[in-house]
């Protein structure tokens, strides 16, 4: 919210002297976010009030003006060429307002304009023009506008334009949180100000000349002009509605200079009277308004819900269908208004209205709120009847506007019209504050005389009682329901820095660390120490790529999510894997000149488990390993690395649980995998994750040159950890035997292994193969085969005898089992 | 006996040019073998009258240990010669680089978080998770923000198709670690909740998907001068400076009073810079008192019980500790950007 510290100060004395920056501070402290301060107008010099006594056509170009200007003497009516003391100034024009008697903006020569454009003497097609005179846009004061500065006729010419426009103030850009609408207003902030620095609230001159004129006509009893009737629909939302007609109204007129200012000061553009006046009052008081024109209006006015099927076109042109229920204003037809949030079409005030109708409502919050943003309208009025306005606010506003549209465009005023729920006002009940509980929730205790000081500084009834205070609201606060309500309050204004800062003290209890599953600082740092990067991928992927990679799989696991309002269209599903996010990276970094991509990401995936399944989020490891197994370096051939790179990897990680033998891989790759060289990862019999080289097809279609390596697991099945165990070492030596021999190529070495177990029994301690060959030398079909065997026993020196037997009865079970033939 | 003297002489020279160990060897043999021509000479002692014989002897063994401890001595020299030339022809290049993985890293938000996780840690506070994906009223009723909150439009939304939606805070774990605790009877409660949220809003300083670390503590006669304590020398720890911190009152639903927190500009040390336009300070979290409308949609004890909690965005510190000028920067996930936090303090 804008506010000009000018207008401001007619309600409460500024502290500091109206410094903006000490405002600024108390105001923050107070819980009223100063964003920015601005200027009123940015600097410009010697421009002053001056009065165009002539205008006549430049002698070379039909565009421009020769306007003798003056800058003193007389009033309105005196002859510029007599008035001594100033002569008249020679200024070449080529507004089209430019006419004899208008008093405007006069640039002088020397004058330095908010561009930095300095006025000197200009000779413009042969006429020298001793100045300028201005418009509102080359003095900053509007984005556009139509020809030079209009100003009152009564303007004091050679008046500095700055004083007189009261150009040197400065605008407070306040955010004003949403609980507190009642502050969305110069009165409201005023109220604060007060609170803040003790300073009386003050009521400026022309709303003290209303109380009063307003008494003295109540007592004379005498309304002259039309009226309009007025009702409410009892629970649609308006408790207070009130209405009055204007009639002769001349809204082709121009608001005055101040209040087109302070509307600007305000981030609003002036329009015209009526709807200038209506802009100003909420403004000021914080009391949205509305005005109809009457002659378009149909009978009586109402507050009432929509039946089903009222539509609706807007002021702005919206057309809108309602839903049955919502609040609008109607007149006997038709709704002409979505209440507290903008007016119809239909009634709208335009230049030719004369007869006007005013509107200033209470309307409940519950009522307002979610309208705007159904609609996607957010109003100024909508903001402040969403979040509360003041119930008792009505009459003022109303004859605030009627003053002002009579001042500044005339008419005749009806008597005001007023209906009311008083069951549907609202009922703000007192609140009991605890001091005990005051001292308890602050950790700092607070003098019972600032508790109540502070407290009625802001309106508030506050009745002393035995163990605190019984603390009545004031009709503008909706947000002071609880104790912690004014507790806030009391140190809001008491300010937050006043409360000593004090350790909590807990209880010293020993607890274990999460035990069950591998601390998650070793499986980043062992993955960042196998060469892995870490990155970290937004949950919602492109669809495409989703599909591409999982589309072939009817899956279940893999049907995506999609969010309802997607931020863009490749980012508009869930992930089902976080593989198409480390894809997206590989490619993007391969696109960078990176040689060699190995990244990994922990992060849930989201998966729809179908109809009533509902969705899981499931944590998630993946990897993407591509380009050499080694980064490039001297004496390491730079090979690619494979399958078994990537396999040592995993296996690496699976084994920080200490159960690395629970987990199988089985040769059962997922669609997205090379079907010969992927594997499914199971433990406890139950599929954990996949690794395995990218489709080959998949490479081509995504522009690979290399296939990346992939793995996803479940991060929780393979991070469950088990108690490490203590395993006797023998004290005897171990005996190693080497046996080579072929066997048919789809032998899988996990049938090998297997095999071999069962055979040495339990003393084989360690079985690892240490060549496997297919090619020249070995018959077409086969492959050969090396295994190391590692024999030991907890209790006595094995014999050469004992290692012989195990490696015949190895090599029989493997010859009858797994057709093995040995080299010789 | 000169005969003796010019024979050890010869040894002698011999000797001194042997030119390696196995020519020095022939030499050995040559004069002190069981043949040598010093090793004769004793021979040669019993052809001399009786009484001259010790002295002669004594003189011959002389000569034989002179030679003897000559050949020791040059062969002492030969070998360490040998030594040396074989380590100066297996001299290596030692700038060459060393062979092996090269070092991956952890993400800077990662690290960051693993650094505000062990401060809590250390402080008794407990870890905790919860899903991305919620509903309603985990992410806005139970934080006391009905529909139609004016609260709520501060909130960009994203929702999926059947209205649940991605959590715009980490709120959200508070809601549900008080339930637990309340079924469970483990209240007192202190935990921060550190994890990935979603608002729909992108743009320089925007990301639609971040991170925050919410932090809680519920007990008997919790106090909001104690969540100022906590939350600055959480600060302090984090930053590793001693900082200035400041409260402004604020509005969040689910916390009375509510405040922002500023701290002073860890770059700048407050004395204004660009990083904190020019002012000092930094805004860096949001806190309170937890509301007793939270307590009571959790089934706690509001005249018992009180609470504070804390929420504060991870990439915003991490950005202000080590210097990152674009927030964008920690979702490309551009591999040289990422390797600057390869090493270093976290």
């Amino acid at each position: 919210m804008k506010l000009p510290l000018s207008w401001l100060a007619d309600w409460v004395d500024l502290p500091a002297g109206g410094d903006a920056r000490e405002l600024a501070r108390r105001l923050t402290n107070a819980g009223f976010e100063i964003e920015a301060i601005d200027v009123a107008a940015n600097a410009f010099t010697g421009v002053v009030v001056g009065r165009i006594v002539s205008a006549e056509r430049h002698p070379q170009a039909d565009k421009l003006k020769m306007c003798r200007v003056v800058t003193s003497g007389g009033g309105g009516d005196s002859d510029g060429a007599g008035a001594g003391a100033s002569a008249a100034l020679t200024i070449v024009c080529g507004a089209a307002n430019a006419r004899p008697g208008l008093v405007s903006a006069l640039a002088r020569v020397g004058a330095v304009l908010p561009n930095g454009l300095n006025i000197g003497a200009a000779m413009l097609r042969g006429v020298e023009s001793q100045g300028m005179l201005c418009s509102e846009r080359e003095l900053g004061l509007a984005e556009s506008c139509d020809g030079i500065i209009e100003l009152p006729a009564d303007a004091p010419l050679g008046a500095d334009l700055r004083a007189y426009l009261a150009l040197d103030d400065t605008i407070l850009e306040i955010n004003v949180t949403p609980n507190r609408g009642d502050a969305m207003s110069v009165l409201g902030i005023a109220r604060e100000v007060a609170a803040l620095t003790g300073a009386a609230l003050k009521t400026p001159a022309r709303l003290a000349a209303i109380a009063t004129d307003g008494a003295a006509r109540r007592a004379a009893g005498t309304v002259s002009g039309a009226a309009i009737d007025v009702s409410l629909q009892p629970g649609a939302g308006a408790a207070r509605f009130l209405a009055r007609v204007l009639q002769g109204v001349d809204n082709t007129a121009v608001s005055p200079w101040w209040l087109r200012e302070r509307l600007r000061r305000s981030g609003l553009r002036p329009i015209s009277p009526v709807v200038d006046v209506t802009n100003y009052v909420m403004l000021e008081l914080g009391q949205p308004m509305h005005a109809f024109d009457r002659a378009r209006l149909h009978g009586a006015l109402s507050a009432r819900r929509t039946r089903a099927g009222e539509r609706l076109r807007l002021i702005d042109g919206s057309e809108l269908t309602l839903d049955a229920g919502t609040l609008v204003i109607a007149d006997d037809e038709a709704p002409v208004g979505l209440a507290g949030v903008m007016g119809g079409e239909r009634s709208a005030i335009t230049a030719a209205s004369t007869d006007i109708v005013f509107e200033a409502a209470w309307f409940r919050p519950a009522a307002i709120a979610g309208r705007a943003r159904l609609h996607g309208l957010q109003t100024e009025a909508s903001q402040r009847f969403e979040r509360g306005v003041d119930w008792r606010g009505q009459e003022r506003a109303m004859a605030l506007a009627t003053q002002l549209v009579q001042e500044i465009a005339g008419g005749t005023a009806g008597p005001v019209a007023t209906a009311e729920l008083p069951d549907e006002l609202p009922r703000i009940r007192p609140v009991q504050l605890r001091s005990r509980q005051l001292q308890r929730l602050l950790g700092a205790s607070v003098a019972a005389a600032d508790v109540e000081q502070r407290l009625r500084a802001l309106g508030m009834g506050v009745r002393p009682e035995k163990t605190g205070w019984s603390v009545q609201p004031p009709s503008w606060r909706f947000d002071i329901e609880i104790e912690p309500d004014l507790i806030e309050e009391v140190v809001r204004i008491g300010g937050l820095d006043s409360i000593e800062e004090c350790p909590p003290v807990m209880a010293i209890v020993p607890r274990a660390p999460a035990s069950s599953e591998v601390d998650e600082r070793v499986v980043l740092r062992t993955l960042a120490a196998r060469g892995y990067q870490e990155v970290i991928t937004f949950g919602f992927v492109d669809p495409a790529l989703q599909r591409q990679l999982f589309g072939q799989q009817p899956q279940v696991e893999h049907s995506a999510l999609e969010l309802a309002n997607p931020i863009a269209a490749d980012l508009a599903v869930m992930r089902s894997s976080l593989l198409p996010g480390l894809i997206a990276v590989a490619r993007e970094n391969l696109r960078r000149q990176q040689q060699r991509v190995r990244v990994f990401e922990i992060a849930n995936r989201f998966l729809d488990e179908g109809k009533g399944g509902g969705l899981r989020e499931q944590k998630m490891l993946a990897g993407l390993a591509v380009g050499s197994r080694l980064p490039e370096q001297w004496g390491v051939a730079a090979t690619p690395a494979d399958f078994y790179d990537l396999k040592g990897d995993v296996s690496a990680l699976l084994a920080l649980g200490g159960a690395g033998e629970e987990f199988l891989f089985e040769p059962a790759a997922p669609g997205y995998l090379h079907p010969g060289r992927g594997a499914s990862i199971v433990r406890d019999g139950v599929g954990i994750g996949y690794l395995g080289e990218l489709h080959p097809r998949l490479v081509r279609e995504l522009g690979l040159t290399y296939a990346p390596l992939l793995f996803e697991v479940d991060y929780l099945a393979a991070f469950r950890a088990n108690l490490a165990q203590f395993r006797e070492v023998s004290r005897f030596p171990q005996i190693r035997r080497d046996i080579s021999f072929t066997v048919p190529v789809d032998v899988a070495f996990a049938a090998l292994s297997e095999r071999v177990s069962v055979a040495a029994g339990s003393l084989l301690k360690q079985l690892s193969a240490f060549d496997v060959y297919q090619g020249k030398g070995v018959e077409l079909g086969r492959k050969s085969i090396a295994l190391g065997l590692i024999l030991q026993d907890l209790s006595r020196t094995l014999t050469d005898d004992d290692a012989d037997r195990v490696v015949q009865a190895v090599l029989r079970d493997l010859s009858s089992n797994l057709d093995a033939r040995i080299r010789e | 006996m000169g005969e003796l003297d010019t024979l050890t002489a010869g040894a002698l020279a011999q000797i001194r040019d042997a030119g390696t160990v196995p020519a020095l060897e022939d030499i050995r043999v040559r004069w002190l073998g069981r043949k040598g021509t010093l090793t004769e000479q004793l021979k040669t002692l019993g052809s001399l009258p009786a009484p001259e014989r010790p002295t002669a002897g004594a003189r011959i063994n002389a000569a034989k240990s002179a030679v003897q401890s000559a050949i020791e001595q040059r062969r002492a020299e030969l070998e360490s010669a040998a030594i040396e030339q074989q380590l100066s022809a297996g001299a290596i290049d030692v700038t060459l680089p060393g062979r092996g993985e090269a070092q991956g890293g952890l993400h800077p938000i990662t690290a960051a978080r693993l650094r505000i996780e062990q401060i809590f840690r250390r402080a008794g506070f407990e870890v905790a998770e919860g899903p991305e994906i919620e509903d309603d009223f985990y992410n806005f009723e139970a934080l006391n923000m009905p529909a139609n909150h004016p609260a709520r439009a501060m909130h960009d939304t994203f929702y999926l198709k059947d209205g649940r939606l991605l959590r715009t805070q980490t709120s959200t774990v508070q809601i549900r670690a008080m339930q637990r605790a309340v079924q469970t009877g483990s209240l007192p409660l202190a935990l921060i909740a550190p994890g990935r949220v979603y608002r729909r809003d992108s743009d320089v300083s925007h990301s639609p998907m971040f991170h925050q670390v919410e932090g809680l503590y519920v007990d008997e006669n919790v106090s909001f001068a104690n969540l100022k304590s906590t939350l600055h020398k959480f600060m302090e720890a984090f930053f590793e400076q001693d900082l200035s911190m400041r409260l402004r009152p604020s509005y969040f639903p689910f916390t009375e009073p509510s405040a922002e927190i500023d701290i002073s500009c860890v770059l700048c040390r407050g004395a204004g810079c660009r990083v904190c336009k020019q002012t000092g300070w930094l805004e860096i979290a949001g806190c309170g008192m937890v509301h007793p409308a939270v307590f009571k949609a959790c089934g706690i004890d509001t005249e018992r019980y009180t609470g504070w909690a804390f929420g504060a965005g991870i990439e915003r510190l991490a950005m202000l500790r080590h210097g990152v000028n674009d927030l964008r920067l920690f979702f490309d996930n551009d591999l040289r950007f990422l390797a600057s936090f390869a090493g270093g303090r976290s």
